[in-house]
């Protein structure tokens, strides 16, 4: 899943596609997030000059929601079901493990960028707890074990 | 009393068979839509409310009454159905399986509705997790323009548009108001009522917002009848109801089942009974996070229902039932349910803002014994403050498990208070097994 770089036409053409939507800022948050793994500070600006809004508005909105990050991730990403459900199967043992494995903290990219791990607040695959969603495929009864083959694959 | 196989409305939860559109078709979508919408407005409504169908989203609110509230006549501004299938209650996995496996159901369910509410446009707002979710449903809605079962002309006779929109990770935007503010690009922050979104909604225009279940079982109700539906369940209950139980059963899983089946049964049928035999439970959290726990000798033979657990201080919410056994460390998890709200307050009022990251900061000292006795009256007093006195109903949220815990585990708390100043500078007590 690799993003692009920054290219400001590339972002032009991605806000001007969803500008004459109503309610178009989460489409064209999306649509950058998609693209380049983020809402980069750059856009902020055409993002507001688009919908003829302040930039503190467009700041609000974009940070506002726990999708839009506002760095580039890594190439993967993890993203581990904290919540209720998933903790009481044993999802916080499962998060200390991945954090120990790729020797990082939430919210960080491992420092070859291959992998960036994200906590997410219930996936609603509860039943099957421990979750998580990898590169925007859910993954279901993980264990420590199944983490680790899964992120050797990814790294493969 | 088990629900009977011919009683079911989502024939394809467990995702056994095809979505697609005719597959749907086979299993009773999209059948004889036209003939319902003929026969008006108020004979859909009055069916509605015939059915006592009570909305699946968490508040319990009659569906009938609430589309009755829409203006009778469109004037200047159109109406809208807004559809919420911002689905973040932890606990809560009901409406992924209706929008993945059962779409067609769900999206003529839209149609009739908007069509009892004088809309022409719906606009189906989906969590931003919800991503393989987000892909079917968009998909079901492509075949049913295509089979000119939608659209601006279509084989209904009734212009009818549906819109799939994408959140972006905001458990608030659940919240109905907020959902409107989301849908219109702007910061998740729920809004002042009144104006009541059936007045000012959408755009300032007429709207209503229901869960993905209250509108996909609508069509199957008006093709059974209200009675059928009314029949099952309990007294003003009425009806089947997808659960979802999680946590320390053998076997966690979505079922519908009739309201009004007890935990026991409900637990013992569908999902292979408790881990490690019934002794071993201590709680059940029986609504999605938000309700208040209930212990094991209350919740063991209640009846799975709105008013039963509401009697029992607690509520069936979206009827995501956590199961928790003795293993669990109850403080310790109620204390991460008051993170989640914590990290969840949009900040809007100052109750909720401050008191959550002050219930949980206090929460997890409780948990570990690290604090004074007199703050369990404190903690309690800030959840009364909390509650009710915000905008949206995320405050009460987030005050009532803690209340639920200090009601019935007040023991806890303090036994783990004298464990630790009895020897504070031992390691924290235990921390459970997971």
């Amino acid at each position: 899943m690799d993003h692009e770089p920054w290219d400001s036409g590339r972002a032009r053409d991605l806000i001007e596609a969803h500008a004459h939507r109503e309610g178009a800022a989460l489409p064209i948050l999306h649509a950058l997030t998609d693209a380049f793994g983020c809402v980069p500070a750059e856009a902020i600006p055409m993002v507001a000059s688009a919908l003829n809004w302040s930039r503190a508005e467009v700041h609000g909105v974009a940070t506002f929601y726990p999708d839009f990050r506002r760095e580039q991730p890594g190439r993967h990403v993890v993203r581990l079901c904290r919540s209720e459900a998933c903790q009481a199967v044993g999802a916080v043992a499962l998060a200390d493990h991945a954090r120990r494995r790729l020797g990082i903290g939430w919210h960080e990219t491992t420092s070859d960028g291959e992998v960036t791990l994200e906590p997410v607040f219930c996936l609603g695959l509860c039943a099957r707890g421990p979750s998580a969603m990898i590169d925007g495929e859910p993954a279901c009864d993980l264990t420590p074990d199944t983490l680790d083959a899964r992120l050797a694959e990814l790294r493969a | 009393m088990a629900l009977a196989d011919r009683d079911r409305i989502f024939t394809n939860v467990y995702g056994l068979h095809s979505p697609g559109l005719e597959a749907a078709r086979k299993r009773g979508a999209w059948d004889g839509t036209k003939f319902l919408l003929d026969q008006g407005i108020d004979w859909i409504i009055n069916e509605m409310k015939a059915s006592g169908l009570r909305g699946r989203g968490g508040a319990g609110f009659p569906t009938g009454l609430k589309w009755s509230f829409m203006p009778k006549e469109v004037k200047d501004r159109p109406h809208y159905l807004v559809v919420n299938g911002d689905e973040s209650e932890p606990g809560t996995c009901k409406d992924r399986e209706i929008m993945r496996h059962d779409p067609h159901l769900f999206i003529e369910g839209c149609m009739i509705a908007s069509f009892a509410m004088r809309a022409h446009a719906c606009y189906v707002y989906l969590r931003g997790e919800y991503i393989a979710e987000r892909i079917a449903l968009q998909k079901a809605v492509d075949e049913a323009y295509e089979a000119k079962l939608v659209g601006k002309d279509n084989v209904h006779g009734y212009p009818f548009d549906i819109y799939v929109h994408h959140g972006a990770g905001a458990y608030i935007c659940g919240e109905e108001t907020a959902l409107l503010e989301s849908l219109e690009g702007k910061k998740g922050m729920p809004r002042l009522k009144p104006p009541f979104p059936a007045n000012m909604g959408l755009y300032g225009c007429p709207t209503t917002v229901n869960n993905v279940e209250s509108i996909a079982v609508s069509g199957t109700i008006l093709r059974r009848g209200a009675g059928w539906f009314a029949g099952l369940g309990t007294k003003n209950n009425a009806g089947t109801k997808l659960f979802c139980v999680s946590g320390h059963v053998n076997k966690p899983c979505n079922v519908e089942e009739e309201m009004g089946i007890t935990f026991r049964e409900l637990i013992d049928r569908h999902c292979g009974g408790m881990r490690g035999g019934w002794d071993n439970l201590l709680c059940s959290i029986p609504g999605g996070s938000s309700v208040p726990l209930v212990p094991a000798e209350q919740i063991i033979d209640a009846q799975m229902d709105f008013d039963t657990l509401r009697g029992l201080q607690s509520g069936l919410g979206t009827a995501a039932v956590i199961v928790l056994d003795k293993s669990t460390d109850i403080v310790r998890a109620i204390a991460r349910i008051s993170y989640f709200y914590k990290h969840e307050s949009c900040g809007q009022c100052t109750p909720c803002r401050e008191g959550t990251g002050w219930m949980w900061r206090v929460l997890s000292r409780m948990a570990e014994g690290r604090a004074q006795k007199r703050e369990i009256g404190m903690l309690l007093e800030v959840t009364k403050q909390v509650e009710g006195h915000t905008i949206c109903a995320l405050g009460d949220a987030a005050a009532w498990p803690i209340q639920g815990l200090i009601r019935h585990f007040r023991g806890e708390i303090e036994k783990r208070i004298d464990q630790y100043a009895g020897n504070p500078h031992s390691e924290p007590v235990l921390m459970a097994a997971e």
